[in-house]
């Protein structure tokens, strides 16, 4: 595992990493913890998050109930089929494993799971304790996988090697040593392609596939949003692959390029413009292995159509949302779609979060933004409320944690990460966020939570 | 009358259980100014943040030491000494809850030597209050963590008094109770003129208020000095089995005696507990809380109807589960099922033939055929597969909102409750068409593919009801 834990540190494909002076990049992504200051899931989190959008796999956590009993089910990615994924395995280690070991409870976990379920594979979490006692999960996986004739498959990313990022790229790992690369598929087409980084956190997959599917580009795998595991098994034969604006899963796209010749490029399902240009790569990257040349043409006639109609009803909202000063807090390698999103429709970006960003993302929010001066490396949450108490934005959107920041200091929030109810992604995507931003805005609520009661008036 | 049986399975499927450190968290989170530490990798605290922010839907103020795979294997009491002075620093807590993990107990870290360590070293932090409990993952659940949370904090904190001061009660309360069921205990005691001392109090914490300015820490709860003068009290009320060990860990210490009230739903419970405090004041019950017991006899002689012979499949932690499967029987329902998390001598007390300690994949197996799930937000799956409809109790709820305020204590809370479970019935009651009105033999299926109406099946199989005389 450390060799794994070292490589996906040293991630060649990530600008963030290359940027950074050699002693440093040896500390590579695990700076985040400070004790006392820390916020944020660990590896195993991160993990998870990208695993288990594979909807008929069995996901076994291998460890005491908190890792899974305090935080299953906590996650909008959807299935348009099997509903495996959203049960919860766990092994709920005991004293008595800890003593002896829990390695025999695992196989038998697994036994039981294969049983009752009948999964096509079988995802073994590693966590902390488990770790540290020295349980062998890759040796119980590979007698497991043997004995019951299908994959079962070691996900060594035990919380206490790093953050969330860390976690997502020992799960590609995983995925990269036991899974791509070990089916073939029925049948394949000139423009098949992969989608890397891709949650379908409330079915925003399902808002872009209709438009792939228009232009006849089949998604060969989504890792790993909706997909099941023979999809995942068989992605090394697409064309062309696209990797979501994140760096989630840059280790996975750039090693399927080094191990099965397929370019990838980063992109975003998120804005007017973005969606514009993923469609455009596609196409590009298609059309330069051996897809139909047509595609461009095609491409752009569907561009232009899609957006004309959501110009078209964003329109109504343009008068109401102008000039409307937002206050951006996300994960920071999303913040440039976002803002270029949020700069279409007229509204004003008085800041935003820079902290997770790559030196190239900076460079396009600077672009976006003008000056770096709304570029916010770290916010604390004191300040934060000091902001919008002064009423220096009128809507903070952010992830779930901030949300009671903003609302205590009665003013608008969206959530905009993982645990959002709604679907950004593209065109249709774009005319929910504005939706979302104006009923928020625009709640009959505020003018009433803000004034004082009565006795609270001043003279 | 239970029979009390352990899971036997080693894959614990969609888990009932939570584990001790966040339900120490939670409990420190009832003290004013403090700031829950949990002594582990960061994502022990950050699932337990994520879990309350759904459920509360407030800030949450929990911590971690973010001890690394490094500080894992050669110690983590650098962390403990760093993050206790990065909270000092940036946030000014009057107490620190410092809980271990799974990792850390692994580990076998003495955090008692490391606290003390800190102590001689920082001697200007001494006003900081720290109370270190040893919560590991692997041991038991939820409930035990909150209740080895509050054991910790009176050993660490009440002071033995000379004097007695009039009026003045102690009441620990349960991982069960909601903010808005302490809000109700602090209503009925103080009507009757006594001044409670309420540990640990999410009222005032996290019952949803908007303050006027940012705080890092707890919004309000148990004030350090109440604590202190929990030692003066005449009477400890202790509200929840898992709350025993404190009061007895209390009475040691300080000499308050205390009394256990395992469950205040249901009218018996209320009476008693009136009885006792009344008593204890010196006062005639007061006319509002006749009332309230009034409506509530009215409450349950309307209701009755829709609870009788109902079956019940309930998944909840001892304490929980024991309230409201003992109130349940007293309405009159069957509890069919009932599955819980950690050991407890109420669980031979439940009014059931089993009690399993189990998850809800076991609750699931033994809910089939029943006509309400009562377990966390959790079984909504099993809620959905079963078309059994689910009512919602205990952490978390986060498809719902006010989580915070629902109230089944007290008289006007059984009688809310009476309210809420019986519409559920009455809203997934079926309406009878003509082959349900005649009165078939054991197995026959109507035409329309419809069973027999239930009551005819139930009275078959139990035979004759009790009291009806047999020729």
């Amino acid at each position: 595992m450390r060799s794994n834990v070292a490589e996906a540190f040293n991630e060649p494909g990530c600008e963030h990493n290359r940027a950074k002076s050699e002693k440093d990049r040896k500390k590579g992504c695990s700076r985040t913890a400070k004790p006392g200051a820390a916020a944020g899931g660990c590896a195993f989190d991160g993990a998870k998050i990208a695993l288990q959008p594979i909807t008929d796999v069995a996901h076994l956590v291998h460890g005491p109930i908190a890792c899974e009993g305090n935080s299953w089910d906590n996650r909008g990615s959807f299935s348009s089929g099997p509903l495996l994924y959203r049960t919860s395995f766990t092994t709920d280690l005991g004293e008595n494993d800890i003593v002896m070991g829990g390695e025999k409870r695992l196989a038998r976990a697994i036994h039981e799971i294969v049983e009752k379920y009948d999964p096509p594979a079988v995802f073994i979490y590693q966590t902390c304790v488990s770790a540290l006692t020295g349980d062998d999960v890759e040796a119980v996986c590979k007698a497991a996988s043997r004995r019951l004739g299908r994959p079962v498959v070691p996900v060594n990313a035990p919380g206490f090697v790093g953050g969330k990022n860390l976690g997502n790229r020992l799960a590609g790992e995983a995925l990269l040593d036991n899974v791509i690369g070990t089916r073939e598929p029925e049948y394949t087409t000139p423009t098949d392609i992969n989608i890397i980084g891709e949650f379908n956190l409330s079915g925003e997959l399902w808002q872009v596939k209709p438009l792939l599917d228009r232009l006849g580009v089949r998604i060969l795998a989504c890792i790993s949003g909706d997909a099941k595991y023979h999809e995942v098994a068989q992605s090394h034969r697409a064309r062309a692959a696209m990797m979501v604006c994140s760096k989630a899963l840059i280790n996975v796209a750039r090693k399927m390029e080094e191990r099965y010749q397929i370019p990838f490029f980063e992109g975003s399902f998120y804005g007017i413009s973005d969606v514009s240009d993923t469609l455009r790569n596609i196409a590009r990257l298609l059309v330069e292995r051996g897809g139909p040349p047509d595609l461009l043409e095609r491409t752009e006639a569907l561009i232009a159509q899609e957006e004309e109609r959501a110009w078209a009803r964003l329109a109504p909202y343009g008068a109401r949302l102008k000039g409307k000063r937002v206050l951006l807090i996300t994960g920071g390698v999303k913040s440039w779609s976002v803002v270029s999103a949020l700069q279409e429709i007229g509204m004003i970006v008085v800041g935003t979060s820079v902290k997770k960003s790559t030196k190239e993302d900076k460079e396009r929010v600077e672009d976006l933004m003008g000056d770096d001066a709304h570029m916010i490396e770290s916010l604390p949450p004191r300040e934060m409320y000091a902001m919008l108490k002064e009423a220096q934005a009128d809507i903070l959107m952010a992830g779930g944690r901030s949300q009671f920041v903003a609302l205590k200091a009665k003013v608008p929030f969206l959530d905009i990460n993982q645990e959002r109810h709604h679907a950004y992604a593209g065109y249709e995507g774009m005319v929910t966020l504005v939706e979302e931003i104006d009923k928020a805005i625009h709640s009959p609520i505020w003018a009433q939570v803000r004034k004082p009661a009565p006795w609270e008036m001043k003279k | 009358m239970a029979i009390v049986t352990t899971s036997t399975k080693s894959c614990a499927v969609n888990p009932l259980k939570m584990s001790q450190p966040i339900g120490a968290a939670l409990a420190f989170m009832g003290i004013d100014r403090c700031i829950p530490l949990l002594h582990g990798s960061q994502g022990c605290a950050s699932f337990g943040v994520v879990l309350f922010v759904r459920h509360f839907r407030e800030t949450i103020p929990i911590q971690t030491t973010a001890v690394t795979e490094v500080d894992a294997v050669l110690g983590g009491e650098e962390n403990i000494e760093q993050a206790l002075l990065t909270l000092h620093g940036k946030a000014r807590p009057a107490l620190i809850g410092l809980c271990t993990t799974g990792l850390t107990e692994t580990k076998g870290e003495d955090i008692p030597a490391a606290v003390r360590e800190f102590r001689r070293k920082h001697p200007e932090l001494d006003p900081l209050a720290i109370v270190p409990v040893s919560t590991p993952d692997f041991v038991g659940a939820f409930q035990d963590g909150w209740g080895n949370a509050v054991t910790r904090i009176v050993e660490e904190l009440a002071e033995g008094q000379s004097e007695a001061t009039s009026g003045q009660v102690n009441v620990l309360a349960g991982a069960y109770l909601t903010p808005a069921d302490v809000e109700e205990i602090r209503e009925i005691i103080t009507a009757l003129h006594l001044r409670p001392i309420i540990l640990p109090d999410l009222s005032g914490s996290l019952d949803g208020h908007v303050p006027g300015d940012f705080r890092p820490t707890t919004l309000g709860g148990t004030d350090l000095d109440q604590i202190r003068a929990m030692g003066s009290s005449e009477i400890t009320l202790v509200l929840g089995e898992g709350m025993r060990a404190a009061a007895a860990v209390l009475e040691r210490k300080t000499g308050v005696p205390f009394v256990v009230f395992d469950r205040l739903t249901g009218l018996e419970p209320n009476d008693r507990f009136l009885d006792l405090i009344s008593k204890i004041s010196g006062r005639a019950v007061p006319d509002r809380l006749r009332h309230q017991r009034s409506r509530l006899v009215d409450a349950m002689l309307d209701g009755h109807f829709h609870f009788g012979g109902k079956k019940v499949a309930i998944g909840a932690e001892p304490d929980l589960l024991f309230a409201l499967s003992t109130w349940f029987a007293e309405m009159g329902s069957e509890i069919a099922a009932a599955v819980t998390t950690t050991p407890s001598p109420l669980l031979e007390k439940i009014p059931a033939s089993e009690v399993l300690i189990g998850d809800l994949e076991d609750l699931e197996n033994r809910a089939a055929g029943c006509d309400l799930l009562v377990t966390h937000s959790h079984g909504r799956q099993a809620s959905e597969r079963l078309g059994v409809p689910l009512f919602r109790v205990g952490i978390p709820i986060f498809d719902r909102l006010g989580a915070a305020h629902r109230v089944s204590v007290g008289y006007r809370g059984t009688t809310r409750l009476i309210f809420e479970v019986g519409n559920l019935f009455l809203a997934h009651m079926r309406e009878k068409r003509p082959p349900s009105f005649v009165r078939r033999g054991k197995g026959e299926v109507e035409a329309d593919g419809i069973l027999p109406h239930p009551p005819f099946l139930s009275r078959q199989s139990r035979g004759p009801y009790k009291g009806e005389v047999l020729r």
